[in-house]
């Protein structure tokens, strides 16, 4: 069933189009990652499917329906994302931060309500926080505070789930334990996942699809043995990579061997030149 | 309770409030015992309440009593103001002065004061249209798609320079008059009365009610416009809701009182290290704080250089600003 249609969408932003007539769709209960080199509109892309950004043309559809005729309430109870980096933290407890993921669903004048305690309960659990419901932002670490802030949209209890560059500033284990938490929340209760990932491991090991984009439009799309080939990695993002099978896991496994080294070198300077001109 | 900050602590809260009423009320007591007669506190209690008719009840009716409550609902409404403010804007130094309040109250009444002395009953509606204008202006010219809390503080700064250069020529042109117009600048509680009372005191039940109905908003709106967003709250209609209630409490106390310094500033910060960033206490306490500091600042300066009566804004300037430095000092460590 498809959860999410783009159609022929356009996006600009400081007068700049990002997103160039961009068709794709996602289908409910699978993994999505988007991948694609930097500035080629990926987070814009993931903003705009959030309602954050308004397309200048075409429809994101959301079940069907044009986003933009969802009030952001309602919005907020079908999709939660959670932002790349964070900025100033509040000087607030887990449990607080929390319980603001019940946000789109309480009744103006809310009381204590039963359900939302428990449901913020279930979501530091599913998250493995529990223990630092008391504590406050400030004095978590990195990987903590990463899985408080999936805590919080995972509270908003959303069918869809927007992530943008969840394992950043994180380290190898701390990454992983993030990806296998996706992979968990996905599998057990069913959540549809579109995520921004730079790892391109990551994203073939997670990922039921994965989409390349490039220059604002998608390159490729399909399952990771179909997408992630050195081809693909080297005419999007210009580097020599050579992709081959784990023998025990049979993931996909991408090594990076240096930048793509071609006749037409200065070629691709001029390339990119004209891209980000 | 959801979005509680301190589960478990709710009776620190209680405590807290119980402790901040208890200080505005001693600051009402204060208010009225301190003058150029003593008054002891059951002679106050009979003259208020058990109706007895001494010499002294028409001071303590028609002076002092409604003096120390214009100077508690001023402080309430600045105070309020400036948490509104600081919430909004998610700027610790965020205070009605920033949104032009000051300014255009300012100018407008020194126009009032210098060039139409004669119609200085218009001193207060003056000032009040003046400052609602300005903040509006403010709000206009910071906004495009949405009103971004760094452009509405550097178009505040801007503006606000602008009217005072207004202000200041004013001055130099008509020295021989600038009198009444540097009381009013400078703000002061002098001569206050039942009138300023009722001038105040629906602004301060409307701006309360108003604010606490948005607190939890302000409180998802203090994690970042992007998380706000994505929890579905809309930012812009809170923002210019929030900013609005800010500028009509901030134009309709310095209206009455004129400009007064810092209590939009340094209370909601000092209320903010005392019981946290729960927007839910943080407001209703700044309000009583900046009641109880506003009353004992009059009071203060009432006495301090008896029986000459300092402007008060003069004593919230003083005292305010070193301790800002001190909080200032504090938060770098």
């Amino acid at each position: 069933m498809t959860l999410l249609a783009l159609e022929n969408v356009t996006v600009k932003y400081h007068r700049r189009t990002v997103i160039d007539g961009l068709n794709w769709q996602a289908d409910a209960g699978k993994i999505y990652s988007i991948i694609g080199p930097n500035g080629c509109g990926k987070s814009t892309l993931l903003r705009t499917i959030a309602g954050h950004l308004k397309p200048e043309r075409g429809t994101v559809r959301l079940d069907g329906r044009p986003i933009g005729s969802y009030s952001r309430r309602r919005l907020a109870q079908h999709l939660a994302m959670l932002q790349q980096s964070q900025e100033r933290l509040p000087e607030i407890t887990v449990r607080t931060l929390v319980g603001y993921g019940r946000f789109p669903h309480q009744p103006l004048w809310r009381g204590k309500r039963k359900e939302d305690e428990d449901i913020v309960e279930w979501a530091m659990a599913q998250t493995g926080v529990g223990h630092l419901a008391d504590r406050r932002l400030s004095a978590l670490s990195g990987g903590e505070r990463q899985r408080v802030w999936f805590a919080m949209a995972l509270a908003q209890k959303t069918r869809l789930l927007l992530l943008d560059e969840p394992t950043t500033y994180l380290d190898m284990s701390r990454q992983w334990e993030i990806m296998e938490l996706i992979a968990e929340l996905n599998r057990r209760h069913g959540i549809t996942i579109v995520m921004v990932l730079h790892d391109i491991n990551h994203a073939a090991a997670c990922s039921d699809e994965i989409m390349v984009m490039r220059a604002g439009a998608v390159y490729a799309g399909g399952a990771p043995e179909r997408v992630i080939t050195a081809q693909t990695l080297g005419e999007v993002f210009g580097v020599d990579a050579r992709v081959d099978r784990d023998a025990e896991t049979g993931r996909l496994n991408c090594v990076i061997r240096g930048l793509r080294e071609t006749a037409d070198g200065p070629d691709r300077v001029f390339n990119l030149r004209e891209r980000t001109g | 309770m959801i979005g509680n900050p301190a589960r478990g602590s709710v009776p620190g809260y209680g405590l807290a409030m119980a402790a901040l009423t208890a200080a505005a009320l001693l600051g009402v007591a204060f208010g009225i015992c301190t003058g150029a007669v003593r008054i002891s506190l059951p002679e106050i209690w009979m003259y208020l309440f058990q109706g007895y008719d001494g010499p002294m009840r028409e001071v303590v009716w028609n002076i002092r009593l409604p003096r120390t409550l214009v100077g508690a609902l001023v402080g309430a409404n600045l105070a309020l103001s400036g948490a509104l403010l600081q919430a909004v804007m998610r700027n610790p130094l965020a205070d009605p002065h920033l949104i032009g309040v000051s300014s255009g109250a300012g100018l407008f009444g020194v126009i009032v004061l210098i060039l139409f002395p004669q119609m200085w009953l218009m001193l207060t509606p003056a000032a009040f249209l003046g400052a609602c204008g300005a903040a509006l202006l403010i709000y206009a010219l910071a906004w495009r798609d949405g009103v971004q809390p760094v452009r509405l503080i550097l178009a505040g700064v801007a503006v606000s320079s602008f009217l005072g250069s207004g202000i200041s020529a004013l001055l130099i042109f008509f020295s021989d008059r600038v009198d009444g117009a540097l009381a009013f600048l400078v703000g002061g509680l002098s001569a206050k009365s039942w009138p300023e009372l009722v001038t105040i005191l629906p602004y301060s039940v409307a701006g309360m009610l108003a604010a606490l109905c948005g607190s939890s908003h302000l409180n998802v709106l203090a994690l970042g416009d992007a998380n706000a967003r994505g929890l579905g709250l809309p930012i812009e209609a809170v923002r210019f809701l929030m900013t609005a209630v800010a500028a009509l409490l901030a134009a309709s106390a310095v209206s009455v009182a004129g400009l007064l310094g810092f209590v939009g500033l340094i209370v909601p910060h000092m209320v903010r290290l005392l019981i946290g960033g729960d927007y839910r206490v943080l407001l209703p306490a700044s309000a009583l704080t900046g009641a109880a500091v506003m009353m004992f600042c009059d009071t203060l300066a009432r006495m301090m250089f008896a029986p000459v009566e300092l402007p008060v804004g003069i004593v919230t300037g003083a005292l305010g600003a070193p301790f800002f430095l001190y909080l200032l000092r504090r938060e770098a460590k």
